[in-house]
């Protein structure tokens, strides 16, 4: 390729990267730039000349990609739903159309169902599902994953291999105690979305960024699922309703049928959706984590001053401990979403202040509720409180660096907010560690076997 | 002389559905004419044309097609529909309409200018 063609190469590039010009106007531009090539050449330039007279006269990309962006403004949002063949960077070998998405949620689907038969019924043995919701639900969600992203044979095996042990992991323990039960159900899950997680950084698990674009994948995908959730419901409203109405019972149908598999559908679109529209309505839920992130704070705020002004302190309800956890998890949760929209070269700002702010309230709070559990240990630990406190002191180191970093940041020591990064991605296998913890080693030691 | 934006951007698609009448043409063909019309006045730029050029296909007035250059590469020309044809016409009674309404209050402004010199009042 002559240096000239590669010059007009790296500029259709440059031009096809913007939003809202596709690949049909790219090469109608070109056709105008090698209009204005010729014509410079003819009267005397020489390539090199030419093409930066030429690429001048053409104005900045920016410029056009702007005015093309105004008179297309539209097509910013058809691109939600088509699959980006007339989008403007759909590379040949991109696995990013809607087909393979819908293939990977009908088989999503299909595997709900597999355990029907071998005659377990969603409405008999609710048990079983409460266990394997997740890893039915998410297998195919991980399978797309691998599939979109060429995993290569170690992660695909490295996935099945952890699918297999969480499977295991769920079932082992059948010992009719309803607090196990309560807890595998709510701990299964987190594994298997870390495991999602591997799927999706596969081969760059080791990566801090990889890890961070899981993490703003996660965030993306709840606010797909909530969107997707809220249209289900009504459309398994509709059907109960139409059903009814024609004389038929529907709750077998809808229960059996229309939800599991709907839903187990609906996460893959969701996956495939992040993943394909990531620049186009990108970042939904950093826009959440900043919008409420002074609204929690100033919650917290409020809820010490409450728990100091009860004079309660020593013995506060059972129930407030949990609701600790929750503080925990939300705090830490908008910390990491402030970070996963940060741009590297940002400097700190009021808002660090608010953040840390938040970070320091819930600590605050945390440790009230720890010291009010740590003094109902007297009378004995039991396997909830081995899983609350757990929880709450995983969260509760997580929380006390990253308020450490932030006061760095605020301080605007060098690598700060990479070191945050580091620390908030380094936890992600904790969350998945103390989850197998929680499922297979805590119940024996409890004697709930 | 500055032409401002408003008053380009109003006589665009008339001067471009003008330009097809003579027969299809291109994007680069297009700017070229009508900086040759308006006697280097009017210079577009590409942000400004081709939006247009996609706007009109898109109300049907004109057509684009893929063909190919005198080299051999791939160029889109645009021909004129018969909507298009019906548009210009209406362009040309209005833009006639705002020239004439000019022109005549120019005149008059002109009669105007001169009775309120005076030089005007001692010849009154």
């Amino acid at each position: 390729m002559s240096d000239i063609e590669h010059q007009v190469t790296l500029w259709r590039d440059h031009m096809a990267k913007r939003a809202g010009v596709t690949a049909e106007e790219v090469d109608e531009l070109e056709d105008h730039l090698r209009g204005h090539l010729e014509q410079l050449e003819a009267s005397g330039l020489n390539e090199d000349e030419a093409f930066l007279v030429a690429v001048k006269r053409l104005g900045s990309q920016h410029d056009i990609a702007r005015e093309f962006a105004r008179e297309n403004s539209q097509r910013l949002w058809k691109q939600l739903v088509l699959d980006g063949t007339e989008g403007p960077t759909r590379a040949k070998g991109d696995r990013g159309g809607w087909l393979p998405a819908v293939l990977f949620a009908v088989a999503g689907a299909a595997l709900v169902k597999v355990p029907t038969l071998f005659g377990l019924t969603l409405t008999d043995d609710i048990e079983f599902y409460v266990r394997n919701a997740s890893l039915l639900g998410l297998a195919a969600v991980a399978a797309y994953l691998l599939w979109r992203h060429r995993a290569p044979a170690a992660s695909v095996i490295s996935v099945a291999v952890a699918f297999g042990v969480l499977a295991v992991a769920a079932n082992l323990f059948d010992s009719g105690n309803t607090d196990v039960l309560a807890m595998t159900a709510l701990h299964v899950p987190i594994a298997v979305w870390i495991v999602v997680g591997l799927a999706y950084v596969s081969a760059r698990w080791r990566e801090t960024e990889a890890r961070m674009d899981f993490l703003r994948f996660s965030g993306e995908f709840v606010i797909y699922m909530v969107l997707i959730a809220t249209a289900g419901g009504i459309l398994v409203g509709l059907v109960g309703a139409i059903t009814e109405l024609a004389g038929y019972d529907p709750s077998g149908f809808l229960t059996e049928w229309l939800i599991p598999c709907g839903a187990a559908g609906a996460v893959v679109i969701a996956a495939w959706l992040v993943e394909a529209k990531q620049a186009v309505v990108e970042n939904m839920a950093p826009v959440l984590a900043r919008t409420f992130t002074p609204l929690f704070t100033a919650a917290f705020l409020g809820l010490i001053a409450v728990v100091i002004a009860s004079g309660n302190v020593a013995d506060l309800d059972r129930d407030l401990l949990i609701a600790c956890d929750a503080v925990l998890v939300v705090a830490v949760a908008l910390v990491l979403y402030n970070l996963t929209a940060r741009p590297a070269n940002a400097r700190h700002g009021w808002f660090d202040w608010i953040q840390l702010t938040l970070a320091g309230s819930a600590l605050l709070l945390n440790a009230i509720a720890l010291a009010n559990i740590v003094a109902r240990i007297t009378d004995g630990w039991t396997f909830n409180r081995a899983v609350v406190v757990g929880g709450n002191v995983i969260l509760l180191v997580n929380l006390a660096v990253s308020a450490w970093l932030l006061i760095q940041t605020v301080r605007e020591r060098a690598g700060a907010v990479p070191r945050l990064e580091r620390w908030q991605t380094a936890f992600i296998p904790v969350y998945a560690a103390w989850s197998l913890v929680v499922v297979l080693v805590l119940p024996p030691l409890f004697g709930l076997t | 002389m500055d032409i401002p934006k408003d008053l380009v951007a109003a006589s665009a698609a008339p001067l471009v559905l003008s330009i097809l009448v003579d027969g299809p043409s291109y994007g680069y063909a297009i700017i070229k004419r009508v900086s040759d019309v308006s006697m280097g006045e009017l210079e577009w730029t590409e942000g400004l044309l081709y939006p247009l050029l996609h706007r009109l296909e898109r109300q049907g007035q004109i057509r684009g097609s893929w063909g190919a250059s005198e080299s051999g590469r791939k160029r889109k020309y645009y021909d004129l529909t018969d909507d298009g044809r019906a548009a210009l016409a209406e362009h040309r009674s209005q833009w006639r309409a705002v020239a004439a309404a000019l022109e005549e209050s120019w005149g008059d402004a002109k009669r105007m200018m001169i009775a309120a010199t005076p030089n005007g009042m001692v010849t009154a």
